[in-house]
């Protein structure tokens, strides 16, 4: 490799940026936060990724200073940040609402934190020019926040909260009110400006693909408890449970009895059915009861029993969901149990074969499967 | 195409007369060259001449003036800030109680609040004049402003205020940068009602006011007991233009704001 790749968390050197120390916070009965301990390095890309009300917008409003923790210590380069106002903490959030003051312009608005600072007037007006500039802002410098688009709302938003140059920049579902093709956009643009400004990002997102598209690494939530935190290609090609599995993308999760075998396991998950082979990295407890979960693409389709298959499975195409590049078939076993399979439609529409009610076979390797225990 | 049926005429007609008939004879016999009120004997715009003349008229103008502009202005500061509180505080011990209390004068009859007005400032040995009804007015007033003041922050949007604090602001700085210029409008509407509610209040006033200083109303009130002179209805008269010129420009400015805005936003979807 001609580059060493940007990974902090496996170096057990670098130091944390910031750190959360068995945080808890409640809300009267409700725990938001339970015990919840993470570190996040220095120009990375961390994304906070759940569904509504698992506790990651409260995690986001602690390391800005709008709600102090319940225990625990939250520490920024080593300090604990507790007792420090959030007009005083080297951080800065760009809110889900943008939060644009109306009453002020565009240049004013960039300027409003420097402004607070005391800075000489050609500092502010140099910095704010730079950040017009970063966000090809500067045609509308002079309008007012509901005179603008709302994807250039968005780039005042950043460009406010990124000017005061913070260590850490809080972004709380940052293009949540964009249209798709416009999103996808301001992903790379954001990814963009992370590296040219070497700021730390940590972006809360409900949307799974947002996260896996700008984040170095991803924490994915359930009610106020880490359930993994790794990089995007990890989490998806290794999900630790059957929350994150069926989380992130599409997957089946085939529910079974697995007895170890070699390097791996047999899974017996239905009678009539074959033995389901997988390897796996990391040993179950024991034998028992386990789900495999496997992606819908790692599933091949045909026509024919395939030759040297480590498992094959029989089906009868149920439905297929034509997305254009893709093709995804849901196939019943004799059992019940409907199997989604991918693939990619690289040949024109004549001369793909497979059609509803067709009998077919389902085949996969063994290392294609990930064995679960939960 | 006809755009009122007979019917609609009719309704709207009575409706105005209903509401305007009064000031509309008012203005009329206010223009009138006999002493007797209820006489026409041609127009004249003498009684305006000696209404400028009259000492205690023009002192108690002076006196409602002063009592309008310091009532009401005391009254926004106080009513902002218990707005403020009542809608950031949250959830605490005793809300609803504290929030009645604060809408309560709203409905309580004028007599009794003049009445322990009074006897507060008798029992604090406070002489009574424009001070004590300033203060009075402050009392009554305060709780409109409060109401029109809540009712903006309520839909107003919090992260306003925490992005001011995030980029550097205290707690004042984010309320007098952001907040503030942002509810000015809702502001300045309280400030008015307070300012129009003190230009007129006879109840308290009477009770609270000393020998030293009487309002308007007051001696508008006491005039009318022993007659009902032209000068009186030239003052009325100058009050009703007033007011009329006021509401007026209000509602243009608003007009204008609001315009302004859709024009602003409708060349923003077009860029």
């Amino acid at each position: 490799m001609a580059q060493t790749a940007f990974a902090p968390w496996d170096d057990p050197e670098a130091k944390p940026l910031i750190e959360f120390r068995h945080v808890t916070k409640r809300f009267g009965d409700f725990i938001a936060i339970d015990d919840l301990s993470l570190e996040i390095y220095e120009r990375e890309f961390f994304a906070l990724l759940g569904p509504s009300g698992c506790g990651k917008t409260t995690m986001m409003r602690m390391l800005a200073g709008f709600e102090p923790p319940s225990a625990g210590t939250i520490l920024l380069s080593g300090q604990d940040i507790a007792p420090v106002p959030p007009n005083k903490r080297a951080v800065n959030m760009m809110f889900q609402s943008y939060a644009l003051f109306p009453h002020l312009t565009v240049w004013d608005n960039i300027a409003f934190g420097l402004k607070r600072d005391k800075l000489p007037k050609e500092a502010i007006e140099a910095r704010v020019a730079e950040m017009l500039k970063l966000t090809r802002l500067e045609k509308f410098a002079r309008r007012k926040p509901h005179q603008i688009s709302g994807g250039q709302r968005q780039r005042v938003a950043l460009a406010r909260s990124l000017a005061k140059a913070p260590k850490l920049l809080l972004l709380d579902e940052p293009l949540g009110a964009l249209d798709k093709k416009l999103r996808q956009d301001t992903q790379f643009e954001l990814m963009d400006i992370q590296e040219k400004t070497g700021t730390t990002f940590v972006i809360v997102t409900h949307d799974q693909e947002e996260a896996m598209t700008v984040a170095s690494r991803v924490a994915v939530m359930d009610e106020g408890r880490l359930i993994q935190v790794d990089t995007p290609d990890r989490i998806y090609e290794y999900p630790n449970s059957v929350y994150v599995a069926d989380f992130i993308g599409d997957v089946n999760i085939i529910e079974g009895h697995a007895e170890k075998s070699g390097d791996g396991y047999e899974v017996t998950f239905a009678e009539g059915q074959p033995k389901l082979r997988a390897k796996t990295a990391n040993g179950l407890r024991g034998s028992g009861r386990c789900y495999l979960a496997i992606r819908p693409e790692k599933i091949a389709i045909s026509s024919q029993e395939p030759q040297d298959a480590a498992n094959a499975v029989r089906g009868v195409i149920d439905d297929i969901a034509y997305l254009g590049n893709l093709s995804t078939y849901y196939v019943r076993l004799d059992n019940g149990k409907i199997i989604k399979a991918q693939t990619a439609n690289t040949r024109r529409i004549a001369k793909r074969d497979l059609t509803w009610e067709d009998s077919v076979w389902l085949s996969w390797t063994d290392t294609a499967a990930v064995v679960l225990e939960n | 195409m006809r755009r009122f049926s007979w019917f609609n005429a009719t309704s709207l007609t009575l409706g105005f007369a209903f509401l305007y008939m009064p000031m509309v004879i008012l203005i009329i016999y206010s223009f009138n060259e006999s002493k007797l009120v209820t006489v026409w004997a041609g127009f004249s715009t003498k009684w305006y001449g000696e209404l400028l003349q009259n000492e205690a008229f023009l002192s108690a103008a002076w006196v409602t003036a002063k009592v309008a502009v310091a009532s009401s202005t005391i009254a926004t500061v106080l009513g902002t800030m218990a707005a403020y509180v009542l809608v950031r505080a949250g959830r605490f011990r005793g809300r609803t109680l504290f929030s009645g209390m604060i809408y309560a004068p709203l409905v309580m009859p004028e007599v009794i609040t003049g009445l322990s007005l009074l006897l507060l400032f008798i029992g604090i040995g406070l002489d009574r004049g424009v001070m004590t009804i300033i203060l009075a007015h402050t009392t009554f007033s305060m709780c409109y402003v409060s109401v029109v003041v809540s009712s903006r922050l309520v839909s107003f949007d919090r992260s306003l205020e925490e992005a001011a604090l995030d980029l550097g602001c205290s707690p004042f700085e984010a309320f007098r940068l952001v907040t503030l210029p942002i509810i000015a409008p809702a502001v300045i509407s309280g400030w008015l009602l307070a300012f129009t509610l003190s230009l007129d209040d006879l109840v308290i006033a009477s009770f609270t006011s000393g020998p030293s200083a009487t309002t308007l109303p007051i001696k508008i009130f006491s005039a009318v007991r022993l007659g009902v002179s032209p000068e009186i209805n030239a003052l009325s008269t100058i009050m009703i233009g007033i007011v009329t010129v006021g509401v007026i420009t209000a509602s243009l400015i608003s007009k204008r704001a609001s315009l302004r805005l859709q024009a602003e936003e409708q060349a923003a979807a077009r860029t």
